[in-house]
């Protein structure tokens, strides 16, 4: 008797043991779906919970693309008229950093785009294509440099002999 | 128990060296799991570069060096730009690594495996100069479309490999061979598996040259991942696109490759010169070869200050493409007189060559320092930009740092 209680007790541990990746599991999905349900509402399951979870999603929305002093924070493009358009459609399969370094007339980045739709998987842009040269030649001015710039940005420092 | 698939061992080296740490407990990593290293934004510790390095593009990677970082005569993997079109590959799996070799050309398509070629082949060690054709990009004007560089995409690295030239012997190659092109492991940016980002090559001639490799080691180390681990083909003088980063397959044309940025105005110039912004139809536009001769300053950085009547040593590098740097001169006037510098020969064939020279300022004032190299045809570098072209290529104007004597 004394021999199967223990061994029963034992067995008892042992689920009691076996039980605590389960409960632990539990307590951990439940901090995950808590996690998920804060953070990423208006997606979810949750969405015909009521009201409150909407707005709890503006500004986890605006906090995407943010915009700080006239910039699109996520691309680090100038915040104008045709920004959402290109960010939409111009940053998903290359950088903003792309776009960015580049300056050229209204007539050349209608080139750039036939070209990348041409070879890239670029798609129909259409009304929005106007809308983007416009944005770009706008914010991206060619500047004149001429044949050869004179030096610029130079940080002087005393060289040691 | 329920099985999981590991990730290799040889993967597991891949991602270490991207990282350039070892991962602890990273045999236990799920197969497919990108560790967050992976991930990080930051590409100067993602690829071991030196943080003075300057970010042109975040997708796909593209970073380049300045002057003053490329004063080591064998450029360190540090300072080495880089120049993707596509997706740097993931999971690379070293063991299973083939390079097959077919197209028009071959007697018969053969696949080899990496141990096959590092065992089956003669190795040779070069120091082989790369620059990136649009080196210097951004002075053009009106300006060129692309990664705007400025003068760091160029670079000095000691490659050690096999020749192509052995392998395709070994192939048997048809009279009829005209140019071969590479295939590789990176992918598209727009992630169309059918899509290949870039697929250059080099006519025969380039490709039979004993300097032109299939390099597994960068200055004496497995090549970094981001540079082309663990197959390179190394074509020093050209367009640093004419080597190819994870080459899997080498197609031997009867034809000029017509591969993705074979075409267009990819890597080519206008055939006649024309004038700054002109319209060129692509059936003016020729493939560029060697790349025309250059030269830096690496020492000292611009915009130093020394006190009048102070000697100042100024040192870097001069190449030529597949020719010799013969004479390397300096200018503190704008031009208006130069100055020979001392030039060392090259190690071997392709290498940069290292100058100094010794610079006396007559008074205090405002300078600038240009160098000017000539090859050994008598060419030297323009002072201005030269001819323009629709991408921007080819920038060999002469350098110029800013020195103030005091």
């Amino acid at each position: 008797m004394k021999e199967k209680d223990t061994s029963s007790q034992k067995g008892q541990n042992r689920r009691a043991y076996n039980l605590k990746p389960i409960v632990f599991g539990c307590i951990g999905v439940m901090v995950v779906i808590g996690i998920y349900i804060i953070s990423a509402p208006g997606k979810t399951l949750f969405n015909n919970l009521g009201p409150e979870e909407d707005i709890t999603s503006v500004p986890e929305k605006d906090d995407f693309d943010r915009i700080e002093n006239g910039i699109h924070l996520r691309t680090g493009l100038i915040d104008a008229p045709g920004l959402m358009e290109t960010v939409n459609n111009c940053t998903n399969c290359h950088s903003s950093k792309l776009v960015t370094q580049n300056r050229m007339s209204a007539e050349r980045w209608k080139a750039t785009i036939r070209w990348m739709q041409e070879t890239q998987n670029l798609w129909d842009l259409g009304k929005n294509e106007a809308i983007i040269i416009d944005y770009l030649v706008e914010n991206y001015p060619q500047k004149a440099s001429g044949r050869r710039e004179v030096l610029s940005e130079i940080e002087w420092y005393v060289l040691e002999q | 128990m329920e099985r999981r698939k590991f990730i290799g061992r040889a993967a597991l080296a891949t991602i270490s060296s991207a990282l350039g740490t070892e991962i602890v407990f990273g045999k236990y990593l799920p197969n497919g799991y990108t560790p967050l290293g992976l991930q990080d934004p930051d590409p100067f510790s993602l690829f071991n570069k030196d943080s003075s390095m300057v970010l042109l593009n975040d997708r796909p990677w593209n970073m380049e060096a300045q002057a003053h970082l490329l004063d080591d005569k064998v450029t360190p993997n540090k300072y080495i730009f880089i120049r993707n079109n596509g997706l740097v590959p993931e999971n690379i799996d070293v063991d299973n690594w083939t390079l097959t070799i077919d197209g028009e050309s071959v007697d018969k398509t053969r696949t080899y495996t990496l141990k096959e070629l590092k065992s089956k082949f003669q190795q040779h060690t070069y120091q082989l100069t790369l620059e990136c054709g649009g080196n210097g990009r951004s002075e053009y004007n009106p300006p060129a479309k692309g990664n705007q560089w400025t003068i760091g995409a160029v670079y000095c690295a000691e490659w050690t490999g096999i020749r192509l030239r052995d392998v395709l012997e070994d192939v048997g190659i048809k009279n009829d061979a005209v140019y071969i092109g590479y295939h590789a492991a990176d992918k598209h940016l727009s992630r169309d598996p059918n899509k290949e980002p870039i697929s250059r090559g080099a006519p025969m001639a380039k490709a039979l040259q004993d300097e032109t490799l299939l390099a597994f080691q960068m200055n004496g180390k497995d090549i970094p991942l981001v540079h082309g681990y663990p197959l390179r083909l190394v074509a020093g003088g050209w367009p640093a696109s004419v080597s190819g980063k994870w080459v899997q397959r080498i197609s031997v044309r009867n034809k000029e490759h017509d591969g993705t940025k074979m075409q267009g105005d990819a890597y080519r110039v206008p055939c006649n010169p024309v004038a700054p912004g002109e319209k060129v139809s692509e059936e003016d536009m020729c493939i560029i070869e060697s790349m025309p001769v250059k030269s830096l300053i690496t020492y000292p950085k611009t915009g130093a200050m020394i006190n009048e009547g102070n000697k100042l040593t100024i040192r870097g590098h001069a190449w030529a493409g597949e020719l010799k740097v013969s004479k390397m001169e300096y200018s503190i006037d704008f031009g208006a007189t130069w100055e020979e510098c001392q030039i060392q020969n090259p190690v071997n064939r392709l290498a940069w060559q290292h100058f100094s020279a010794q610079v006396d300022f007559p008074k205090k004032g405002y300078y600038e320092i240009w160098s000017k190299a000539t090859d050994s045809q008598g060419t030297a570098q323009p002072m201005l930009i030269p001819g323009w072209n629709p991408k921007g290529y080819l920038n060999n104007a002469c350098q110029r740092i800013a020195i103030k004597v005091t």
